[in-house]
């Protein structure tokens, strides 16, 4: 979503040059004059600057993800210390993730956000799926994801803070209070609820998930994936969650007929996730299929009265809401024609 | 009544200004919402070129089904009530062949080019050679 090196800058915003050249200075030897500072684009839950460092060496490039206004945290998402918790455990487990340099405290007086080093590459998705630069990029994707999703599912949850508990019964209440709140009825939306409940999978010991793994939030480099970001949404859950997700409709961009984000089949992300030592489970999969089909489509939905009460009057959320229908289709498709 | 040209005319030039002239000078976050914009135009555009009949047929579809009169958003509230509450079964050929027109009825508005509907469609071209 964020930290491209091809991103365009969004000016610079109230952030405290002088704050942040405080802290950077104890990591940078003999440095921390800030120069290079922008806002990058995306990210409605979160900041994200990018800035380097000058010192004695080479200038130190780094990403400072933050609350936005320093403080706001939107529900739902983990808190930004979880992440960078979480972010420094998975790097453990061999995910490919940004570096953590830095965790803000209070007494930073730069709100709650965390440093992480600067990765190059790319996030954009229709870049990465049409570029021929990334040609090689797109056929290592799919196992890439497979052990990348592995690894992740593997971290020892007793190791990590507290995190959002999440499996199959609470996503399906969850997903039930947000459509009863939605402004309108949505007739598709209750045959997918009422298909869900009658196939709720029975609980199982819950691993860490990413909770929005897809193109977007990966960078990708020439020979594939560099870092794995975006980890806002990161909770213990059902591992199925996290490979139905990558497979939606939406995060194909377009490429249909890959469902694995668009660059490959779902048979390459299964046993590359297996070899990496996941065990996959195809009807808890479908299950979740339906699952993110309702989620993205609730997301959707519940953009209307963001717009209309004035939170985001852009033109862009309204065409956002006006998106719904597309995952009615989805969820239609997954139920009624199994595919 | 109005004089000419009408608003589908109108807005199709508004379009075609923000993507010929103005897209190719702007930039990062300006370029992108451009299009987002030349994009809600066509939307809406497509919106209004719908036929008088089509609210019509959407209204009479779902009160033959639920056997009752109402305005569209009283009847469609009422189809997901009885969808949730379990005294309308969503495998009922019936209300599968409403959910898919409705469905297919917005999505033409919206985004008649999206992916997982030229997926449906080739699924049922599929299923019909067989």
């Amino acid at each position: 979503m964020t930290q491209e090196t091809t991103g365009e800058a969004f000016g610079t915003g109230p952030l405290d040059r002088d704050g942040l050249a405080a802290i950077t200075s104890k990591f940078a030897p003999g440095g921390g004059k800030i120069t290079d500072l922008r806002r990058l684009s995306g990210g409605a839950s979160q900041e994200t600057w990018s800035f380097a460092v000058q010192g004695d060496r080479t200038p130190d490039r780094l990403i400072l993800r933050r609350a936005p206004g320093g403080t706001f945290q939107h529900s739902g998402t983990a808190g930004l210390e979880i992440e960078a918790a979480v972010i420094e455990a998975v790097a453990k487990q061999n995910v490919p993730v940004p570096c953590v340099r830095y965790v803000l405290s209070p007494e930073d007086g730069l709100g709650r956000g965390f440093m992480t080093s600067h990765v190059d590459g790319e996030t954009i998705a229709r870049k990465i799926l049409r570029d021929d630069r990334y040609a090689a990029a797109r056929a290592a994707l799919p196992g890439q994801f497979g052990a990348a999703l592995a690894n992740i599912h593997a971290v020892d949850l007793t190791d990590l803070p507290q995190l959002r508990l999440q499996g199959p019964a609470r996503s399906l209440q969850v997903m039930r209070d947000d459509v009863s709140l939605l402004p309108t009825p949505r007739p598709v939306f209750e045959v997918a609820l009422r298909w869900l409940a009658d196939r709720l999978p029975e609980e199982q010991t819950l691993r860490l998930i990413h909770g929005d793994f897809r193109l977007g939030n990966v960078i990708v480099g020439e020979d594939g994936i560099r870092a794995v970001l975006d980890w806002e949404l990161v909770h213990a859950g059902d591992p199925m969650e996290d490979l139905a997700w990558l497979c939606a409709m939406p995060w194909r961009f377009g490429m249909i007929d890959k469902p694995v984000g668009g660059v490959g089949r779902l048979d390459q992300l299964i046993e590359s996730y297996e070899m990496a030592g996941g065990v996959a489970d195809r009807a808890r999969l479908r299950w979740w299929d339906v699952m993110s089909a309702l989620r993205w489509g609730v997301n959707c939905a519940g953009m209307l009265p963001l717009f209309r009460d004035g939170t985001d009057t852009s033109v862009e959320r309204a065409m956002i809401a006006r998106r719904a229908s597309e995952n009615e289709i989805d969820i239609l498709r997954l139920i009624y024609l199994g595919d | 009544m109005q004089d000419e040209p009408n608003p589908l005319e109108i807005l199709r030039a508004v379009a075609t200004l923000l993507r010929e002239e103005l897209m190719p000078q702007l930039v990062g976050a300006s370029a992108f919402n451009a299009r987002v914009a030349a994009n809600a135009l066509d939307l809406v555009q497509r919106e209004l070129a719908l036929p008088a009949t089509a609210a019509q047929e959407e209204n009479g579809a779902l009160s033959s089904l639920l056997g009752m009169d109402g305005d569209t958003q009283g009847l469609t509230t009422e189809l997901a009530r009885r969808i949730a509450d379990r005294s309308i079964d969503p495998a009922d050929p019936a209300v599968e062949r409403l959910l898919w027109s409705i469905t297919e009825a917005k999505l033409n508005v919206d985004q008649p080019a999206y992916g997982g509907l030229k997926r449906v469609l080739a699924l049922r071209a599929a299923q019909h050679h067989r």
